[in-house]
């Protein structure tokens, strides 16, 4: 090795006009050489990006203005799918309505419960990481085919349910799965069940909070509410931020919990008709890949709106350290 | 008032009346926080339990225990009627493991890059990076199916595993970026005076300290790859390929009544893996996901 030796910032200050001298020429050929290498690390990546994410993503956006079966060639339609989505496809409609009560109602509960948590949970407790642990199962499996099972089976008509609830005095005898004003519910009970992973982010940012804020606030006489309200949720908003953020995107893209407890229908009478779910009936029960893709990429465009909205809104009440 | 002499005094004078508030408060703290953890995991635990009880008394009883606990739940899951669950636990571990190596190799190569390295194109680049982890899987699913079909891959096990030996995953890539960031760069340039060449620091430096890092990616990975239910439901309709959750999913459907033990039997080992590897690892994935969030 011989250009390492060099310390790199007489170099860069040497190297602006004139011809070049032998050590800038060695400077570039290590720049050079940085690139390469890096370019050779990233090949996988750069593969995978073009051949499994970019190069579908427009031949996607392709077949969304067509009719496609897998066995015949697309037919192009123009807009025709995206006009069918919302003038003649009244399942469609609702499937996007259960889907923004589903991130409406769900995210906001998540946000509240595992913040509340996190401050409950918070200061150097006894017991807190066995406390992190346990509430942290729930994140772990909360996705997979044998929790929703297993609500399926708990919210059912003699599930475990309603044998608590007749222990309180409530009796429902009915299934809350089978029921259409019931079962939606049940999905959200489900997706705010996993709120641990969420409740770790605020509990690791309620812990950087610097000790002095509170005290200088005690001795200022505030309560307990007013030092949650001035001083640990302006704190907390890039975390709020961030979770709200990925939660509702989490949220749009939900389906095994829908797919398992309604049986792949979205039912009872398209309750659980999750927007992905219906995706799925379309591309691969129906074979109306076209539509599929049309409806992926009107999620696309939808999600990237609300994205783009959030980040703006972030300027107003989003507080970072350094201000 | 109390906390006025608190202010005045750094050392409680009534040291004895003062500290009885805070056992109080500690123990209605704790109480809270047993009680939603009770709520939260009783769901979980009946089911365990249920799947030693004798098929007749799973759902008459809230209570967790039984007089006669049995393993015939286990025993009769295992191969109920055309299901083979030696098979899907094999073909998931199978695939998960694939995924997992396949992970570690291109997240952390594409991250050293990322983290250590310049080159003409990288804020271009690591903005499509990033811009890839708000993307939702949905646009490329028919696309990749329309692929993986011409290809001749479906029914086979590529679908779901070739796409992480190419980094498809960014939160990985993202995760493991912002720990190499936080490595001493000194590291680096010590070991180019040695005579390392890019691969050298790589391969000799950053990834034995980014064995963290690795641990969490390869976690995540494991649970991810074990819990996907979308992918093999696309992939794989012959029966002998399905992985545990397609198994779960048959065994739901052709079931009534009479075999939710067996049921419940199958999901407690499908989850034992992950609750398992999760507990021994705990530290490390809650540090990862605590510090992922955010900078």
């Amino acid at each position: 090795m011989t250009s390492g030796t060099t310390p790199q910032q007489t170099l860069t200050k040497t190297s602006a006009g004139r011809e070049a001298t032998p050590r800038q020429l060695r400077w570039r050929s290590r720049k050079a050489r940085e690139a390469a290498a890096a370019y050779a690390f990233l090949t996988p990546w750069l593969l995978g990006m073009v051949l499994l994410t970019l190069g579908p993503m427009l031949y996607s956006l392709y077949l969304s203005f067509t009719r496609y079966d897998l066995l015949s060639d697309p037919k192009w339609v123009g807009f025709a799918n995206f006009v069918q989505m919302f003038t003649a496809d009244s399942r469609f409609l609702k499937s996007v309505g259960v889907t923004l009560v589903y991130v409406l109602v769900s995210v906001p509960l998540l946000l509240v419960v595992s913040m509340l948590l996190a401050l409950l949970l918070n200061k150097s407790m006894k017991f807190l990481t066995a406390y992190r642990v346990l509430f942290y199962v729930p994140s772990l499996i909360g996705a997979s085919v044998a929790i929703a099972a297993l609500w399926r089976l708990i919210f059912g008509a003699d599930g475990i349910i309603n044998q608590v609830l007749a222990v309180v005095g409530i009796h429902h005898d009915s299934s809350w799965v089978g029921s259409p004003h019931d079962a939606l519910t049940t999905l959200i009970i489900l997706a705010v069940w996993a709120f641990g992973s969420m409740m770790i982010i605020f509990l690791a940012g309620v812990r950087q909070v610097p000790r002095e804020l509170y005290e200088a606030a005690a001795i200022d006489g505030a309560g307990v509410f007013r030092k949650f309200f001035s001083i640990t949720l302006p704190m907390l908003t890039p975390l709020i931020f961030f979770n709200t953020l990925m939660a509702t995107i989490g949220a749009f893209q939900a389906f095994t919990g829908a797919y398992v407890v309604s049986g792949g229908t979205g039912g009872p009478i398209d309750s659980t008709l999750f927007y992905t779910l219906y995706l799925y009936q379309q591309g691969f029960a129906q074979l109306n890949m076209g539509y599929a893709a049309a409806m992926a990429w009107l999620l696309v465009i939808v999600l990237a709106a609300v994205t783009g909205f959030f980040f703006w809104t972030a300027r107003f009440w989003v507080h970072y350290g350094d201000e | 008032m109390m906390s006025t002499i608190q202010a005045r005094a750094p050392r409680p004078i009534f040291g004895r009346k003062q500290s009885t508030n805070p056992i109080i408060r500690a123990v209605v703290r704790h109480a809270l926080i047993i009680c939603v953890l009770v709520i939260l995991l009783y769901p979980l635990v009946w089911m365990v339990a249920a799947s030693f009880r004798p098929s007749n008394q799973i759902f008459t009883t809230l209570g967790l225990f039984s007089a006669h606990p049995t393993l015939a739940n286990y025993t009769e899951g295992w191969g109920a009627g055309r299901l083979n669950f030696s098979r899907y636990f094999i073909n998931s571990f199978l695939i998960a493991i694939l995924s997992i190596v396949g992970n570690l190799i291109s997240c952390s190569v594409t991250a050293y890059a990322f983290a250590r390295l310049n080159f003409p194109g990288k804020k271009f680049l690591f903005a499509m990076l990033l811009g890839t982890m708000f993307l939702p899987f949905q646009v490329t699913l028919v696309p990749q199916y329309v692929i993986f079909n011409y290809l001749g891959w479906i029914n086979t096990y590529l679908p779901l595993i070739v796409p992480h030996w190419f980094g498809v995953n960014a939160f990985f890539i993202f995760l493991m970026v912002q720990f190499i960031r936080s490595l001493p760069r000194e590291l680096d340039d010590s070991a180019r005076l040695d005579g390392c060449g890019h691969f050298g620091i790589f391969a000799r430096i950053i990834m034995p300290l980014a064995l963290p890092a690795i641990g969490v990616v390869a976690l995540f990975s494991f649970v991810w790859s074990w819990n996907d239910f979308l992918g093999p439901l696309l992939y794989l309709g012959r029966p002998d390929l399905w992985t545990v959750p397609l198994g779960l999913k048959a065994f739901l459907d052709s079931t009534g009544q009479s075999s939710y033990g067996g049921l419940f039997a199958m999901s407690t080992l499908s989850l034992a893996p992950i609750v398992g590897f999760f507990i021994l690892a705990q530290r490390l994935l809650l540090e990862g996901i605590a510090t992922t969030g955010i900078k």
